[in-house]
């Protein structure tokens, strides 16, 4: 139950969509662009989210789209995680979506809002960090194409009215090695103790990580230790978590030091999967 | 409460079309609580963790807790109340899947439409797909059963 | 009729959703309230304001705690609404009352309550130190019963004291001694119905409560002596309950919603606990920290037993200490044990209240008890099951409380235990190492538990015939999920001879026309209960031979009830249908005698006595089930991860009523009793506030997750119970928490003796931390 007001808008368009924005905030409103509403509404339920005017951008053609050509694929950020994994157009990410939440949630959540959402796991972010993507974003200035890393830094960084209308990758991508490992502190279905994301690139290994600080990201200097081929596994792990953005997370999932010993072995379990693959 | 919050949404369930008069703000389960007098769909934490809530929208579970109901415009929507003998609430009473009966309307709607959609569903789908709702009564094993007993006879009835 | 599994009277209203619940029953002009609860787990309320709330369109009133009575079942020492200060996070401050559920909420964020927070108690152990701050500065003149002794200036609500043969020759005969020490944190029931509960209060003075409860007649009892009201003026309702697990045995939001419709002139108040509320506001599973001293000859006999339970029953005593008798009726577990010594406290905390939890004390006792046998056994090198059965009690023991045993109540161990043998396959392995990660291990334990409840507490029933010679059966049991007035009617069908579909059973519980049911808990329904229908259809049985005595002149003895008719024992071709004699029977003539047949019934259990204060000598409960129990768990040993593969409970029932159903409530009751253990606890930051007040982050046990299930039955009959039944609805769970622990203790080598068993919590105990 949502015990605050808001009007509730259906756009077809993304200039529909911008421009109602621009409208309704001209009005005196807060607007907020609404996806699959899972998060507005349980988190307004305890007063975290307010809005008085919800856009609701499923019913734009773009965000819906599922493309996937030769060299790219366009996932539309409205698409649920559901479709995501039942596609399966990106293996890895079908793969980090189908654990996150459960199977009936994810009818519910989309693509766009697990990327822009308050809870700070996002893990479908992290094979998106690991393929390069490119996330199109409308706005006032129309719609643009950008990097993900510049647009992702820890959260989305949008300026007031924009939204994510899709998401495009690389086909090359899709088929590299990949491993997705999601550690709960118990049981099948709940938020990642930790959860690590990991591709092969040739001989380069790409990882991304999610609760292991209160953001999702991908690390240059950790994937360099991690690539130290000349060093044993153990080495380069301990050197990789030397290299954490932020001090590891100590939260009602797990302890910092337990987070520590599980995120070790799991980068070991990573690293020799993906390497003995190798052989 | 300003005026211009509520509307007039007409929404479409167990194939009957109604309309109600509602805050745009409401969420699916309070106008089939509240408005349509349908109790069949449970709150349980409306937060999305539980399934109690679940119903159909055009044959997808979802949990109705987690949606508005003005979302729901132009779609069909299935409740509880609008199973007429599906084999799985037989198949729920045989197999005793229930005790205190909270859980089960929402169980029975995800169930159901698993076993409609997915009627070659293995061991781990039928998992995946359950495991979205809670059960404090049972041990879960008798729901299991039922599940499988009505896919065992979708299967018979196949071949 | 007996055994059979009877399809549930209400099965089909539950698979097709017009099974109804209290907070389905929403009626126009309903008044809706939401409770504004304390951020702090200790604090003075300074000021509360409220104007704003008011100001809300919709609001009707907001209620606050000033000037209400203290209320508590044994010790009353808890305010309705909490006035002076706060002792727990979650306490309720002011009820806000609205037109609608949303109003009420929007007021509700409108109270402005200025607090100082206060120092907090976060653990019992903490509680007893000299310095820790009181919870209750006015312990000492708390109003309470009899049988409860609270220790003013301290935070101990209540001691039950244990005090059987001589600790001196106990210890004196013993060759192996060892203690160990075991805790967990408070946890949650979390029924999928939250409570709820709708008051109205009519110009007669008449109280109308609907509320989601097991006990409905203790709710109308305690609204009479809180508030000074005519007992016979509140009139409880109670529709099917979802899920209780002795979480809706206490009275609470009945108060509220009492107090809310006093607040609008008696119109008619919703109070609904949302899931976060219902979680920590609303009483809560107990939490412990205990220490066993266990003594032994070499060959294994235990020879003294020393037992300090302290409960973490939170902010408020309410029914936390009777849970905590009851643990200390049953401490040794079903073990002879001739000289015992323990100590079992009630403790005020500044956590969520507790309230009985399925098992009533049991699952808790159990814990430190099996976890210490299995120490126990190890130091003695001896076989885990062995040194149980060796032990195991028998007819012609006592029990700690002194009773003394005898072949109909006291089920059978050594049967279960071997029961238990075969279907583990015990003897074959019992740690397997699968590869150098990987090993699998089970887990034992046994459990008994005997039934503490009122020495005076009763059950009615009544049955009335139909015109077509069908039954009404009507009962205060409640339906809250076990399936009980579906097996009153089995036996009401069995007394009767007659077939169960004529059988119609009232579900909902009004107390003004449902005969009394003391409470529905304690897995007393069958017993109580179907001993009341007993009697209720032997009455019937009289009224219709009266009356076909004189159509069929025939001598009442020689008269016989079954199917459908009254015959002629020895010629049963000499009869009168029943229906013919349900309303009376109306000769040819016109003329008319008797009238609608109505029987009825009552039962109070017997012989029943209080604890001795000094000793804990005295007649606890009616009889003992006992139960053996094991889980196989996989381990993996890098990552403390695991698989609990297979759950086994064998219970002896005395007899099964409905195979089906009571197959459900054993195993429903072990799955509770594994996500317990494994899963289920708050988690408290260092201001003693509940970080996870939601299944997101309290995750309990899910679909898939379940290990496979095998429950049996002993039948030692208990020779006084409907059939020989005994009680079954919480055996199932008693001993559970504990095999799990001694499977993943053996498993992981080291002793896990904190619950939950997170695979973090099994990491720090190899660690040492
Ligand atoms: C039961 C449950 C379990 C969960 N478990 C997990 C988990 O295990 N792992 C995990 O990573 N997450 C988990 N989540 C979090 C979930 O993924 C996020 O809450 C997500 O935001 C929900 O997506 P939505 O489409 O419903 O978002 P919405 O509620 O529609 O939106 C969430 C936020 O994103 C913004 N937004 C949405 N779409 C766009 C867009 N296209 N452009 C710009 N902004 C946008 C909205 O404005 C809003 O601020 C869980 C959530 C639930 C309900
Ligand atoms: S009420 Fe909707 S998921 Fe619990
Ligand atoms: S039957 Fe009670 S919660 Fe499932």
């Amino acid at each position: 139950m949502v015990s605050f007001d808001f009007t509730y808008h259906r756009p077809s368009s993304i200039e529909e969509a911008v421009q109602l924005f621009a409208s309704l905030q001209r009005q005196g409103k807060t607007p907020i662009y609404y996806s699959g509403g899972t998060e507005i509404i349980t988190l307004s339920r305890l007063n975290l989210v307010f809005a008085d005017a919800v856009i609701d951008i499923k019913h734009i053609p773009e965000c819906q789209s599922f493309d996937i050509s030769q060299n790219q694929l366009v996932l539309g950020t409205a698409l649920t995680l559901t479709a995501i994994e039942e596609t399966n157009a990106f293996p890895l990410l079908a793969k980090a979506a189908s654990e996150i939440a459960d199977r009936t949630a994810r009818n519910q959540i989309t693509l766009g809002g697990n990327i822009c959402g308050q809870i700070f796991y996002r893990e479908t972010v992290l094979p998106l960090l690991l393929v390069d993507s490119d996330i199109v974003i409308a706005g006032k200035s129309g719609v643009q194409q950008r990097p993900i890393h510049e647009v992702f830094q820890q959260s989305i960084q949008l300026q007031p009215g924009e939204f994510l209308v899709q998401v495009k990758m690389n086909a090359a991508y899709l088929t590299m090695p990949h491993v997705h490992m999601k550690r709960r502190k118990q049981g099948k279905v709940g938020y990642p103790l930790v959860t690590v994301s990991a591709l092969k690139k040739g001989n380069e290994l790409r990882t991304a990580f999610s609760g292991v600080c209160p953001f999702p990201f991908r690390s240059p200097k950790v994937e360099e230790m991690l690539n130290a081929r000349h060093l044993p596994i153990d080495a380069r792990i301990d050197y990789a978590l030397q290299q954490l953005p932020e001090p590891i997370l100590d939260d009602i999932e797990g302890s910092a030091e337990y987070r520590l010993f599980v995120l070790k072995n799991t980068l070991w379990d990573i690293l020799t999967e993906l390497e003995e693959a190798e052989r | 409460m300003s005026s211009s919050s509520k509307c007039e949404i007409p929404l479409t369930v167990n194939g009957e079309k109604y309309s109600v008069i509602a805050r745009q703000a409401d969420t699916l389960l309070f106008v089939l609580r509240n408005h349509l007098g349908l109790t069949g769909a449970k709150p349980g934490c409306l937060n999305g963790d539980c399934g109690a809530c679940t119903v159909l929208m055009d044959k997808t579970p979802i949990k109705s807790c987690m949606i508005l109901a003005i979302e729901a415009i132009g779609k069909s929507v299935t409740t509880i109340e609008g199973l007429r003998d599906a084999p799985i609430q037989r198949a729920f009473v045989e197999h005793f899947a229930f005790q205190c009966g909270y859980c089960t309307p929402g169980f029975i709607m995800n169930a159901h439409a698993l076993v409609e959609s997915t009627p070659n569903a293995s061991e781990p789908i039928i998992e995946k797909w359950l495991e979205s709702n809670v059960c404090r009564c049972t041990s879960y094993f008798e729901i299991e059963q039922a599940v499988k007993s009505v896919l065992a006879e979708k299967q018979a009835s196949k071949d | 009729m007996i055994g059979k599994s009877v399809i549930r009277k209400e099965a089909w209203d539950k698979v097709t959703g017009r099974a109804k619940y209290t907070h389905d029953k929403l009626q126009q002009g309903m008044l809706h309230a939401h409770l504004v609860t304390s951020p702090y787990a200790h604090a003075l309320i300074h000021e509360i304001h409220f104007e704003k709330a008011l100001s809300v369109p919709g609001v009707r009133a907001v209620v606050t705690g000033k000037g209400l009575p203290l209320t508590g079942e044994d010790l009353r020492d808890r305010p309705p609404i909490a006035f002076d200060k706060v002792r727990y996070h979650g306490e309720v401050v002011a009820i806000v009352v609205a037109d609608t559920p949303i109003q009420a909420e929007k007021g509700a964020n409108l109270v402005q309550i200025v607090y100082e927070p206060l120092p907090t108690v976060g653990s019992p152990r903490a509680a007893l130190q000299a310095d820790a701050p009181l919870i209750h500065e006015n312990l000492g003149s708390y109003e309470k019963n009899d049988h409860t002794y609270p220790e003013p200036n301290t935070n101990i609500a209540h001691r039950t004291k244990i005090r059987k043969g001589n600790m001196e020759k106990g210890w004196s005969e013993s060759e192996v001694v060892i203690e160990t020490s075991v805790a967990f944190s408070p946890s949650d029931h979390l029924a999928m119905e939250t409570r709820c509960a709708t008051a109205e209060i009519f110009p007669d003075g008449r109280i109308e409560i609907t509320a989601s409860t097991q006990s409905p007649f203790m709710i109308k009892k305690l609204i009479s002596t809180y508030f000074g009201e005519d007992v016979g003026k509140v009139v409880v309702h109670t529709p099917l309950v979802g899920g209780g697990y002795g979480g809706k045995a206490p009275v609470q939001l009945e108060l509220l919603a009492y107090l809310a419709s006093k607040a609008v002139r008696g119109r008619k108040v919703s109070v609904w606990n949302t899931r976060e509320q219902d979680m920590i506001t609303s009483p809560v599973h107990i939490g412990m920290e205990a220490t066993v001293k266990l003594g032994c000859t070499k060959d294994g006999m235990i020879k003294a037993a020393e037992i300090l339970f302290l409960f973490d029953g939170g902010a408020y005593s309410d029914k936390a200490i009777d849970v905590t008798r009851a643990a200390a009726v049953d401490c040794t577990g079903p073990y002879r044990i001739e000289n015992v010594w323990c100590d079992s406290l009630c403790i005020y905390t500044n956590h969520p209240y507790a309230s009985p939890f399925r098992s009533f004390g049991h699952c808790e006792q159990a814990f430190a008890i099996e976890r210490a046998m299995d120490i126990l056994a190890e130091k003695l090198g001896m076989d885990k099951l062995e040194l149980r059965l060796k032990n195991a009690i028998l007819p012609g023991h006592t029990t700690p409380t002194r009773v003394l045993l005898n072949r109909s109540n006291v089920g059978n161990l050594p049967a279960c235990i071997k029961r238990l043998r075969e279907l583990i396959q015990w003897d074959q392995w019992q740690r397997i190492e699968l590869n150098a990660r990987t090993v699998r291990a089970k887990g034992v334990s046994c459990s008994w538990k005997t039934s503490t409840i009122d020495t005076e507490a009763s059950s009615g029933a009544i049955v009335t015939f139909n015109p077509d010679g069908s039954v009404n059966l009507m009962s205060g049991v409640v339906e809250i999920g076990t399936g009980s007035k579906t097996v009153l009617a089995q036996i009401l069908a069995g007394k009767l001879k007659m077939d169960i579909d004529d059988i119609h059973v009232k579900m909902d519980i009004d107390t003004q026309s449902t005969p009394e049911h003391w409470k529905t808990v304690a897995s007393r329904g069958t017993f109580m209960g179907g001993r009341a229908v007993l009697n209720a259809a032997e009455d019937a049985i009289r009224q219709l031979k009266a009356i076909a005595a004189c159509v069929l002149r025939s001598p009442i003895e020689d008269l016989e009830v079954g199917y459908g008719k009254v015959f002629v024992r020895d010629d049963p071709a000499i009869f009168i249908p029943i229906k013919d004699i349900a309303y009376g029977y109306k000769y040819p003539n016109g003329n008319a005698i008797g009238g609608q047949i109505i029987g009825r019934g009552n039962y109070t259990l017997r012989h029943l006595t209080p604890l001795d204060k000094e000793t804990g000598a005295g007649k606890p409960g009616p009889e003992w089930t006992v139960c053996a129990h094991a889980v196989e768990i996989e381990f993996d040993k890098r990552d403390c991860t695991y698989q609990i593969l297979k759950a086994v409970s064998v219970v002896d029932v005395g007899e099964v009523l409905n195979w089906k159903a009571a197959i459900g409530q054993i195993i429903g009751a072990m799955s509770m009793g594994l996500s317990f253990a494994s899963r289920e606890t708050f988690l408290f930051d260092r201001y003693e506030r509940v970080l996870n007040p939601q299944i997101r982050t309290y995750q309990p046990i899910r679909f898939g997750e379940h290990p496979e299930y095998i429950a049996d039955f002993i039948k030692t009959p208990q020779i006084d119970a409907p059939y020989g039944a005994r009680g079954a609805g919480e055996h199932g769970l008693i001993g559970i928490p504990a095999a799990l622990a001694n499977a993943l203790s053996i498993a992981a080598g080291v002793p896990l003796n904190k619950l939950p068993l997170f695979p973090e919590q099994i990491w720090r105990a190899q660690k040492g931390k």
